[in-house]
């Protein structure tokens, strides 16, 4: 009852709120994968993370609330197949970026966009 | 969401998981050390359970004189005497007093917050100049010679042998051996200042095969150094950074003749890929603060694209 009664609470705040840009659920599978890959390329040299301790770079910009960002890098909308695209590499989709092509597969590129796009706060 | 650190794998090494055996006696004794003494510390409890609460009889009997030389006498002496004959037994074969013949020498030299590393031919002559990644062949002994060029530092491999200090002035060595192909990471283990908890060490294990490839390839840089190795030289780099076969010839940081082939950036805490590189170059006071390396706050995204993908060619 007590569960019921707060996802009732959650559904009427839910309702005051905007309508989100993505209406597919994040899939949570993919957004702890994601943080984990992040961390395990070390992202965090150059990006302050949320959930990642350490490091906490100041070279690009701090991530907390990506998701909640129209565009990526000021160039691109934010949506996860340019954002996939955008941290495997970089240059080729906003030249003269500092940010490298960095070696990664597939999988985990979708993965960090999906985390990404989970940030909002 | 919990805050987590994954830093570069296996980083901070797992200390009671032995690799080798110089690390194995040590990992016993620190176990047969564990659960000695808490059995003692067990024992001890016990007692002073019964002197304060223990029925008169009790009391009266831990107060004896048997007790006394029993508990007070005889089982220190006996524990402790077993204790330093087993002690000195096992560890007798950690001694570095009898190096193998024909074992690999490298003398590896502490610097605030690096290691300096220098592979040595039979006769103690520098073959070969790396930093804080040393790459040995698995089943054979490596003597390693330990010094230190500012304060007090300590080796520290865990799974690959026991904890040393260096100390300026001195040397100090070491054995250590793998037992099978791996990574295996390292700490310093004496604080040194600073960033001394982000001062890591990598050890590369490889079979005899894969060990003399690796030596091959060890070659000065050939590298088209094109706009990358420009702004290294015009930007300062060169003034501390050693590349082999450019005029980078500086000695305050470590040499980068082969930085793209190490398996770690910063001493052994980042893992070595474009981004990491970049990161570092940019701002590594950010990554690793007060470290000796400033931030460089004058190149625009070209150029620090350019000399990252410098660095990251320098295999």
């Amino acid at each position: 009852m007590k569960g019921g009664a707060a996802i009732s609470v959650l559904m009427l705040l839910g309702a005051c709120a905007p309508a989100p840009v993505e209406t597919a659920p994040a899939d949570t599978d993919a957004v702890a994968r994601g943080r984990d890959a992040a961390a395990r390329l070390g992202c965090g040299a150059c990006h302050d993370m949320p959930g990642i301790a350490w490091p906490k770079g100041r070279v690009g910009p701090p991530l907390a609330g990506f998701g909640a960002r129209p565009l990526i890098a000021g160039r691109l909308p934010n949506r996860a197949p340019q954002l996939a695209a955008f941290v495997t590499d970089a240059p080729a989709m906003v030249p003269g970026t500092a940010m490298p092509a960095i070696p990664m597969k597939r999988a985990e590129a979708d993965d960090i966009a999906a985390w990404l796009l989970s940030l909002d706060d | 969401m919990t805050e987590r650190t994954l830093p570069s794998e296996g980083w901070p090494p797992a200390v009671l998981d032995p690799a080798g055996p110089y690390s194995e006696p040590v990992t016993l004794l620190a176990w047969v050390l564990l659960v000695g003494g808490t059995v003692i510390l067990a024992i001890v409890v016990g007692a002073l359970w019964i002197a304060l609460r223990g029925s008169p009889r009790l009391k009266t009997r831990l107060g004896g004189e048997k007790a006394i030389w029993i508990l007070g006498f005889a089982f220190p002496s006996v524990v402790l005497t077993g204790l330093l004959v087993w002690g000195l037994l096992l560890t007798s074969s950690l001694s570095a007093a009898r190096v193998p013949v024909g074992a690999m020498r490298v003398k590896i030299i502490g610097e605030m917050w690096w290691w300096r590393v220098h592979y040595q031919d039979g006769q103690g002559r520098e073959t070969l100049r790396d930093a804080n990644e040393l790459h040995i062949p698995v089943g054979q002994p490596v003597l390693l010679e330990l010094e230190a060029a500012d304060v007090i530092h300590s080796f520290w491999v865990p799974r690959l042998g026991g904890k040393m200090d260096m100390i300026p002035g001195r040397t100090n060595r070491l054995l250590i051996e793998a037992d099978a192909p791996g990574v295996y990471k390292g700490q310093c283990a004496e604080y040194c200042g600073g960033p001394h908890a982000l001062m890591g060490f990598v050890v590369v294990a490889h079979t005899p095969a894969d060990f003399a490839r690796w030596q091959a390839s060890r070659l000065p840089s050939q590298g088209a150094g094109g706009e990358g190795l420009a702004l290294f030289l015009s930007s300062g780099c060169a003034a501390c950074h050693t590349i082999r076969g450019t005029p980078a010839r500086g000695l305050a940081g470590p040499d980068l003749t082969h930085v793209g082939s190490r398996r770690t950036l910063g001493a052994g805490i980042l893992p070595n890929n474009p981004g990491t590189m970049a990161g570092w170059v940019a701002d590594s006071q950010a990554i690793k603060p007060a470290n000796r390396m400033p931030a460089y706050h004058q190149f625009s995204g070209e150029e620090l694209q350019a000399l990252t993908a410098y660095m990251v060619s320098l295999k």
